[in-house]
């Protein structure tokens, strides 16, 4: 990687990165690119955050679907630890909370991929500034 | 200069002055318990953390009462300041943290060594404490000692005193606060045994403890116990710095010299001979002074020798560099203490003059110093098991040893030492002064060098309190650097500057671990921080020595006497073997086991 | 369609169940089962307007439904698809009927700033630290600001000391840098220490790249070219994240020399504390940085004059750094205009207790405690009734359903004999007895006492003995008077603030919950059932048919038979010796004919 040499530099930086972010967010082929972050802050891990992850990265090769996982910090819901955050394009994010390796499998194959609501959303009860 | 209001007093105080100082400066004293200066020896221990001497800042720098109270021993004053001393509300503060301080200190004074002298009780008995509300848990501790210092941390009130001691002035590092809460203590690492640390016994922690927490251990009950035994012929010595002291114990100005009244007490108490280790002081710079000329003669001639030589007459400064300097172990003085000199020469010598066995004597120590307790202790000092000095007593031990004898110092004549161990020159009797041994030394040593007389014997530039000094004495053509230190810390810069080269070309240094030398040994009266003590105590040993019709060692007839019937020459095959000594690598016990 | 049904515990206390098994029958009988999805969810977390039922995809957002209102919602809603109006939520500003939950207030509460990037991005990706804005802030500084300017934004910001006490940030930077030298320490305070609170943790998790953008516009802006992060060594995963952070910054000319091409050097160390909690005190941290034992000393001097290694230093907590970043790009105008007049800006909270939304949450200074337990954090668990709030961790106080109007600051905690401390709150029902919360405290505080001076070693102590004398049932009232004269003298003796607040827990229970204490020493009563010492178990000799299988579970053989038979009854009854019982309550969960009860 090359060293950032200026400000100016940081500034295009940021305008590619973030079209690459949004090109992963907002994908032409809404079908197929899903986006799920799991908050794996200490919270989220004491609860199985990390096992649930890996779960789902093997569900979703098992289901051939195409999933971008990411990890993050925490969401603050750390009465429903493990939350996951789920964006399929073309609706609101849906954030889920107490899953497990069941409720992941449910995600994935109810809610994905046939738009079946399942137990356990958490109505996301903040605005944040970025 | 700064503007402040105390009580209602105005005054002018230069910046940087502590409120407690500022108070002082008018008349006004605060209590204090934590707080500690030995003022001129860069000691001072103000953690702030007892909280006795709270006062109320109705009006801070910003112009607005201070929402706390402050110490006044830490806080610094300010312009236009005003404080209050003794508001209630600060009475009800102050006499409530003594009281929560008492409520975690065993109520045993009538049996402490300390009582009487103890500062806990001087201010509780300052502010009128009669009861102590809070009944609670007290924090126990186990018990531990040295041969020469006593931990009864049950006391301890956490004031710190001896952690700033031992680590900024000694740079013993053995004692440090460790736990939390209320089970925080002092104590050396993983609270091991004091005697398994880097503790040197130098005793300074005992010295500024201002309760019995740190004490020294009493041998009064041996020493008795010898006088009383019929068998034993009972011989005691004193040190120089014993007797520009212990007056104090009996009300005198400090800096009274009560050498005649002290050898008539030692009488009375029934001691068999009553010498003095002045005699063998002179017999030390003797041997110290002949083996310096030999190591400088020899690198002269383009032989090897350890130079700088130095002084080996303080215990815990032996001890320290036994324990810190391993590898620099060739470059102290082999001569033994005058402690232990007279020991080996009452034993040997003396015990077959007036046909004793050796076993049968029993030599007592007279000592400004704990470590001195230590010293006879050692191994090496020992003929079958059977130690040169038997018990070594403190100035303070002396003193209750004379009250217990119902002897009245105050009102006895004075008398002379006995022969042959009692004759001394003032050379002897300013070993107990820092610089001391170095003018000893040099007044003999130049003599003896360039057979000429000294032209002035008083070698003012080491005299004084200054923790470092040196000097270049010219011994005809030859000039020879010598440097003078007390405290530990200083002579720790010392030995790391010969480890690295010696850049400065010192030929002998003089260490000694107290403040001021023997004089502020930890075995002294308890100064209490009252730093003119010790520079009183200072004079009167210039003044003893000044008084001497005989001022160089060399001089002395009793000493002369000696090499011509017994020891032949300084530094020949006897007296090596007699009064000279080896060192130990003990630096395992500085290393964190 | 999907119905969202709450089914967090304050909505199921008011029928939630009922409504869901209502929405299932009333489905199943139209045929609509296969078409509409009835789920329960988890806590919408505005328990105040509960049960809570949602409709999407329209997002129409019903509160305050009872189970005979579901034939509506799906007569009207569901099928016709009208929306309910009476049973939407009322805006109660301007009285108007609002239906998706996005235009609620209630939803507005949160405002994360210092959270913004945790939970959004991947803390150990930079380029999505960059995507969202990280850097610029620093950048601005470097290439636009001078460090005057920099000190100048953020003093007019208004930013105060996330770390509990609130002292101007900006002020802090220029205390500073006034004492300029070759050598100066930027030292983020990541020690967090109150019990049950972790944001700073979770900040540096889930955005460790603010943290060290915010050093380095603070080494910038007083002059510093090290930077220290003090963090416990029980944070695996933050200290994880803040070096894979560290590095990739120091990989893309972030950190390290020559910053953005603009001369500027900083870089960053960490260093691990043991988990002391006195070493949050900046002067005790500094100790502990140096390899000294971690307690405090008197200030002044002040790290800003002889910090560090006697340099001169700054010390911030993680959360306040946290702010920095985006008060440089947004401007200390924008931060101005959040928050209360004296307190700009967000506040996090770690919201714990007997609460349903346990959790990090992030809310403007001067939200009430009212918004924030029982909207944000949807009320008190099972129903019950809310006591009291402990907020500040062990250095704080509790406040009463009195406070729960009040908007909280810095200052108005402290008014209320409490404090903002680094964001511990946690909530506390009617089964908390007061008086052993100030003992909890008490213990936590005399644990983590460093013990240097007197009135917190043992005047700490002693206030713990007498608050177990009263918990034992051995208390007077002159020991509630001496536990008022200690607590105000070591507040007014103490070395540090960590002693200077420990009596705080006391105090603000002795005020807010007088009734209680008397009640513990004079009827030796705990009304909560806490205090074990004051627990009476009896057996109502009534309702006792004298089996005899409390004697046998009875593992202190305190339970005997008495002579007395009840009517109806062919054995004679129970009793307890008291002097015997040990209060394990094996009798009572044995009882099956409800004969023992706790007086």
């Amino acid at each position: 990687m090359a060293k950032v040499k200026s400000l100016a530099e940081l500034k295009a930086m940021r305008e590619k990165l973030q079209t690459g972010l949004d090109l992963r967010e907002k994908s032409n082929d809404p079908d197929s690119l899903v986006q799920i972050k799991v908050a794996m802050a200490t919270c989220g891990i004491a609860a199985g955050a990390k096992q649930v992850m890996e779960h789902l990265m093997e569900k979703a090769d098992e289901l051939k679907l195409a999933v971008v996982f990411t990890q993050t910090g925490c969401m603050g819901y750390c009465h429903a630890e493990p939350t996951i955050e789920v964006r399929v394009p073309g609706r609101d994010p849906l954030v889920f909370g107490h899953v497990d390796n069941k409720r992941a499998d449910e995600i994935l194959t109810k809610y994905v991929m046939n738009n079946e609501m399942v137990e356990g959303i958490i109505p996301v009860n903040y605005e944040t500034i970025g | 200069m700064i503007n402040v209001t105390i009580d209602n007093k105005h005054i002018q105080v230069e910046p940087g002055t502590t409120i407690l100082k500022a108070a002082r400066q008018a008349g006004i004293n605060i209590p204090t318990l934590c707080y500690f200066e030995l003022a001129g020896m860069k000691f001072e221990n103000k953690p702030g953390g007892c909280r006795v001497c709270v006062v109320e800042v109705v009006k801070d720098f910003n112009g607005k009462p201070r929402r706390n109270l402050a110490p006044a021993c830490a806080t610094d004053c300010v312009e236009g300041m005003e404080v209050l001393t003794h508001s209630p509300r600060v009475i009800n503060a102050r006499k409530t943290v003594l009281e929560l301080i008492l409520s975690d200190h065993p109520n045993d004074c009538l049996q402490c060594e300390k009582s009487g002298d103890c500062e806990l009780q001087a201010l509780a008995i300052r502010l009128g404490v009669r009861d102590i509300p809070f009944k609670g848990v007290q924090s126990t501790y186990r018990k531990d000692s040295t041969l020469s210092v006593r931990r009864d941390m049950d006391k301890c009130v956490m004031c710190r005193r001896c952690e700033t001691m031992c680590n900024n002035i000694q740079s013993v590092g053995a004692l440090s606060a460790v736990n939390r809460g209320f089970s925080a203590v002092v104590a050396p690492a993983f609270e091991q045994n004091l005697g398994d640390s880097s503790c040197v016994n130098c005793g300074q922690c005992v010295q500024v403890c201002p309760v019995g927490a740190l004490s020294l251990v009493d041998n009064i009950g041996d020493v008795m116990a010898a006088i009383n035994d019929p068998k034993k012929t009972v011989v005691v010595q004193t040190a120089p710095a014993v007797r520009v002291a212990l007056g104090e114990e009996f009300g005198m100005e400090p800096g009274t010299i009560v050498t005649g009244k002290m050898a008539a007490a030692l009488r009375e108490i029934g001691f068999d001979y009553v010498f003095d280790t002045d005699w063998s002081a002179d017999l030390t710079i003797m041997e110290e002074g002949t083996e310096l000329l030999g190591r400088v003669k020899k690198v002269l001639n383009g032989e090897k020798a350890a130079l700088p030589l130095f002084t080996s007459c303080c215990p815990g400064w032996v001890s320290f560099y036994e324990k810190n300097f391993p590898d620099l172990l060739d470059y102290p003085s082999t001569a033994k203490s005058p402690q232990q000199m007279f020991g080996a020469v009452a034993k040997n010598f003396f015990a077959q003059k007036i046909g004793v066995k050796r076993e049968d004597m029993v030599v007592v120590s007279i000592m400004p110093c704990l470590a001195k307790k230590s010293e006879c202790a050692r191994d090496e000092f020992k003929v079958n098991g059977n130690p040169d000095v038997d018990y070594s007593l403190t100035t303070r031990e002396l003193a209750h040893l004379i009250k217990q004898c119902n002897v009245d110092l105050n009102n006895l004549e004075p008398t002379d030492f006995d022969s042959p161990l009692g004759q001394s020159t003032g050379a002897a009797v300013i070993f107990g002064a820092t610089g001391g041994v170095m003018e000893a030394a040099v007044r003999t040593a130049y003599e003896v060098y360039t057979g000429k007389p000294l032209a002035n014997i008083n070698l003012e530039v080491v005299r004084g309190l200054e923790g470092t000094k040196e000097a270049t004495v010219d011994f005809n053509g030859l000039p020879v650097h010598v440097g003078v230190c007390y405290g530990l810390a200083n002579a720790r810069k010392m030995m790391e500057e010969v480890r690295n080269g010696n850049p400065r070309g010192f030929h002998f240094i003089e260490v000694m671990a107290c403040p001021g030398g023997c004089i502020g040994g930890a075995g002294q009266p308890f100064h209490h921080g009252n730093s003119d003590i010790i520079r009183k105590r200072m004079e009167a040993t210039y003044r003893e020595d000044a008084g001497k019709p005989i001022r160089k060692s060399h001089e002395n007839p009793d000493i002369i006497a000696i090499y011509k019937e017994y020891y032949g020459e300084p530094c020949g095959h006897l007296s090596h073997e007699q009064l000279h000594t080896h060192y130990f690598d003990r630096s395992e016990h500085v290393e964190v086991k | 369609m999907h119905v969202l049904c709450c089914g967090g515990t304050g909505c199921h206390a008011s029928a939630s169940a009922q409504i869901i098994e209502n929405f299932k029958r009333i489905l199943a009988e139209k045929g609509l089962q296969d078409e509409v999805q009835v789920i329960q969810t988890g806590c919408f977390g505005f328990c105040e307007k509960g049960p809570i039922v949602k409709i999407m995809p329209d997002n129409t957002f019903y509160t305050q439904v009872k189970p005979e209102d579901v034939e509506k919602i799906v007569n009207e809603h569901i099928i016709k698809g009208r929306k309910v109006t009476d049973l939407l939520y009322m805006d109660p500003e301007n009285q108007e009927h609002v239906s998706d939950s996005k235009h609620m207030g209630f939803y507005r509460k949160q405002l994360r700033i210092a959270l913004r990037n945790c939970g959004f991005v991947n803390p150990e990706n930079i380029d999505e630290c960059i995507a969202r804005g990280g850097y610029e802030g620093l950048g601005k500084c470097l290439t636009e600001m001078t460090p005057q300017q920099v000190i100048d934004e953020v003093t007019k910001s208004g930013l105060r000391g996330r770390g509990g006490a609130g002292f101007p940030t900006g002020v802090k930077w220029g205390l500073c840098a006034k004492n300029k030298c070759d050598e100066m320490y930027v030292i983020c305070n990541a020690d967090e220490g109150d019990p049950g609170a972790f944001m700073d943790r979770s900040i540096m998790e889930g955005d460790p790249h603010s943290i060290v953008e915010a050093m380095a516009i603070c080494g910038y802006a007083i002059g510093a070219t090290h930077g220290l992060v003090y963090i416990r060594a029980e944070y695996p995963l933050a200290i994880h994240r803040l070096q894979v952070a560290i590095a990739q910054a120091r990989e893309y000319g972030l950190l390290g020399e020559d910053i953005m091409g603009t001369g500027f050097n900083f870089d960053i160390e960490l260093r691990y504390g043991a988990g002391a909690f006195v070493c949050g005190e900046e002067t005790a941290l500094i100790h502990s940085m140096e390899g000294k034992r971690g307690e405090p000393t008197l200030k002044p001097p002040f790290p800003a004059v002889s910090g560090y290694m006697a340099k001169p230093s700054n010390v911030n907590n993680v959360e306040t750094f946290a702010n920095v970043p985006i008060i440089i790009t947004k401007g200390a105008d924008w931060f101005q205009t959040i928050g209360s007049e004296k307190s700009k800006g967000t506040k996090v909270f770690a919201l714990a207790g007997q609460i349903n939304n346990v959790g990090l949450i992030e809310v403007p200074m001067g939200t009430t405690l009212r918004d924030i337990i029982f909207e944000i954090g949807g009320g008190i668990k099972g129903g019950r009734q809310f006591k009291a709030v402990q907020t500040g961790g062990p250095s704080g106080g509790c406040l009463t359903t009195k406070h729960l109007d009040t908007p909280i600051d810095y200052d108005s905690l402290v008014a209320a004999g409490s404090m903002m401390g680094s964001g511990g709150m946690v909530v506390m029902d009617e089964t908390s007895c007061m008086v052993a919360i100030a003992k909890f405290y008490l213990e936590f505080t005399c644990e983590e006492s460093c013990g240097k001076c007197s009135p917190c070693r043992v005047g700490n102590k002693r206030m713990l003995e007498i608050l177990e004398k009263i918990t034992d049932g051995r208390g007077t009232m002159e020991d509630l008077q001496e536990l008022r004269n200690l607590a105000a003298v070591i507040k007014d003796t103490a070395l540090c603030g960590l002693g200077q607040t420990s009596p705080n827990p006391v105090l603000s229970t002795l005020d807010n919950f007088w009734d209680e204490y008397v009640e513990h020493v004079v009827d030796k009563k705990c009304r909560a059932g806490v205090c074990k010492k004051l627990m009476r178990y009896e057996i109502d000799r009534e309702k006792c048919i004298g089996c005899g299988k409390c004697a046998k579970n009875c593992p202190a053989e305190a339970i005997s038979k008495t002579n007395y038979i009840a009517e109806g009854h062919k054995l004679p009854s129970m009793e307890i010796d008291p002097a015997k019982c040990i209060k394990c309550g094996a009798c009572m969960s044995g009882c099956k004919f409800n004969a023992i009860s706790v007086k």
